[in-house]
């Protein structure tokens, strides 16, 4: 985040940044193929008779009310939050980033059509959406996903548009053209790497959002459905045991917060790695 | 034989503003042919017209005898090969996240096919390069820098190397020197007189400097207004019989 290390100068703030980063990322890329490879424990297999028990050699991190160990529910439910957040973003930025350079280099009527209709979407709020959706066609991750790239893809859309809608007037462009290009060599090879920067920043920040409105649905019931472990259903799940076993909401609580900020720290050092050139040209 | 005739070439803007006028001329084969006027007298418009980039109102240009101006952009492709242009501000004219050899070869990547070269040869990517840079003169190691490495006068030695990579028999040359300084500005104009005899190129170099161009052109064009008020040749630019706007343009320099 950016308050987290204000006062330090832009470069060492950078670096730091990106270690933490990256550390974080190899961490839980380390953790989450480890859980593939070996796996313990059935994350869903209930024993009543090993219930809310404390660590263990056995149990790490312990078990939960129905005796399933609480660091395999956590791993995998790591895979599945940031698994369907990751679907929901590809599937949005497959859809957004298209849609936002045709609709910025052809301009006119393709653009305006392009445009009401993410308008359209748009003026929904992605939570709106999802309530509505889990209404209709019942709660389940699948739906969840599904509204939120509904949602999510116009601001990319957007976003890529308004940044093509400008370079595109560039002389280069124009020369591309001269030179006999088509729009889609145009938009593949002068375009497309122009927003790719944008695009990952955002997404990196986006990333962190949706991580939490996948466990926010998820905690009330409207996500992911039991007994397939999430961290969001798993905080839910053990609020009754807050008193007796707060760390079975500590767990997924810490892993929500610390994904979130390490997606936030990635996307902020992004946006500065992708703005050096500006710098330079300063 | 003439290379470009434009004849009753018009174009007005959807705000009503007529930006060329009922304007004819024609370019010979290996001329250079100049065209002043103040900014925003519609030299540039018509620049954007000759390469297509900008539509026409009606009237015609001719490139080699073939009427160029209605062509849709496959029946065009052909021709789109044979005119190059040269932008004032080279910056904007080269993509910044593109190497500069990515850059210059654009063109001929396109072209390759059906293209015959006469004074380079292509042999690899970057001998090639290598024989484009020599021709402006500037070192072969740029190739691998990107634009925001080099100078004004640099980038736009590289916009005039991509322009001349492929032979093309025309360049527009649009205010070429404008965003350069005065020592880069004499620089580029004595490659471009240099490159328009070894590649038999012609040229149409549009300019709000009117001594540049004189020290340019044989021919020389003065625009006002959208409309050509003033045609001569170059040593005739003192002569008594100039159109008033033309003795205007004189007395600025």
């Amino acid at each position: 985040m950016t308050g987290l290390s204000i006062r330090l100068p832009r470069a060492k703030k950078n670096r730091i940044q990106a270690g933490i980063a990256l550390l974080g990322v190899v961490f839980f890329s380390a953790v989450f193929i480890y859980t593939f490879l070996y796996l313990r424990h059935d994350p869903v297999l209930t024993d009543l008779d090993r219930r809310l028990l404390g660590m263990s050699l056995q149990h790490p991190l312990g078990t939960d009310q129905l005796g399933r160990d609480v660091l395999t529910r956590l791993l995998l439910g790591g895979q599945q939050t940031l698994g369907y957040s990751l679907l929901a973003l590809m599937v949005a930025l497959f859809i957004g980033v298209p849609f936002g350079i045709i609709s910025g280099y052809k301009r006119g009527l393709v653009d305006r059509v392009f445009m009401r209709i993410g308008d359209a979407f748009l003026s929904f709020p992605d939570t709106i959406v999802a309530i509505v959706l889990s209404g209709l066609m019942g709660p389940g991750i699948g739906n969840l996903v599904l509204a939120i790239v509904l949602v999510k893809w116009v601001s990319y859309a957007r976003l890529v548009r308004s940044t093509v809608l400008s370079e595109s007037q560039k002389d280069y462009v124009l020369i591309a053209r001269i030179n006999g290009l088509s729009s889609r060599k145009i938009m593949r090879k002068h375009l497309l790497p122009h927003v790719v920067g944008h695009v990952l920043v955002l997404a990196s920040l986006d990333l962190g959002k949706i991580i939490l409105l996948i466990s926010a649905f998820s905690y009330i019931g409207l996500g992911a459905q039991p007994p397939m472990p999430e961290w969001g259903a798993m905080l839910n799940d053990s609020r009754p045991y807050f008193q007796s076993r707060p760390e079975l909401m500590i767990y997924p609580g810490l892993a929500i917060v610390s994904v979130v900020l390490l997606t936030n720290m990635l996307g902020d050092y992004l946006r500065d790695r992708f703005d050096v050139k500006k710098e330079v040209q300063q | 034989m003439s290379l470009l005739v434009v004849e009753n070439l018009m174009k007005t803007f959807p705000g009503g503003k007529t930006a060329v006028n009922n304007l004819s001329f024609h370019l010979g084969k290996g001329e250079c042919l100049g065209l002043v006027g103040e900014s925003g007298c519609g030299k540039s418009t018509l620049a954007r017209c000759l390469l297509r980039i900008e539509s026409v109102d009606s009237g015609s240009i001719y490139l080699n005898d073939i009427a160029i101006e209605r062509m849709n952009e496959r029946k065009l492709y052909p021709h789109r090969k044979k005119i190059q242009i040269v932008f004032q501000n080279p910056t904007a004219a080269l993509n910044p996240k593109l190497k500069i050899k990515d850059s210059i070869i654009e063109p001929y990547e396109q072209y390759r096919k059906e293209l015959t070269l006469s004074h380079f040869s292509y042999t690899s990517k970057e001998a090639f390069i290598g024989q484009l840079l020599e021709a402006v003169e500037l070192p072969s190691h740029i190739a691998n820098q990107y634009p925001h490495e080099l100078s004004g006068g640099q980038k736009q030695r590289v916009t005039i190397a991509r322009s001349i990579s492929i032979e093309p028999d025309l360049i527009v040359l649009d205010e070429p020197t404008a965003s350069l300084d005065v020592i880069s500005q004499g620089a580029v104009l004595n490659l471009l007189t240099e490159l328009r005899e070894t590649l038999h190129l012609s040229y149409l170099f549009i300019s709000h400097d009117l001594a540049a161009v004189n020290q340019m052109s044989q021919r020389i064009m003065v625009m006002k207004d959208g409309e050509i008020v003033d045609q001569f040749n170059q040593e005739q630019l003192f002569s008594a019989d100039r159109h008033p706007y033309t003795k205007e343009l004189i007395s600025i320099f």
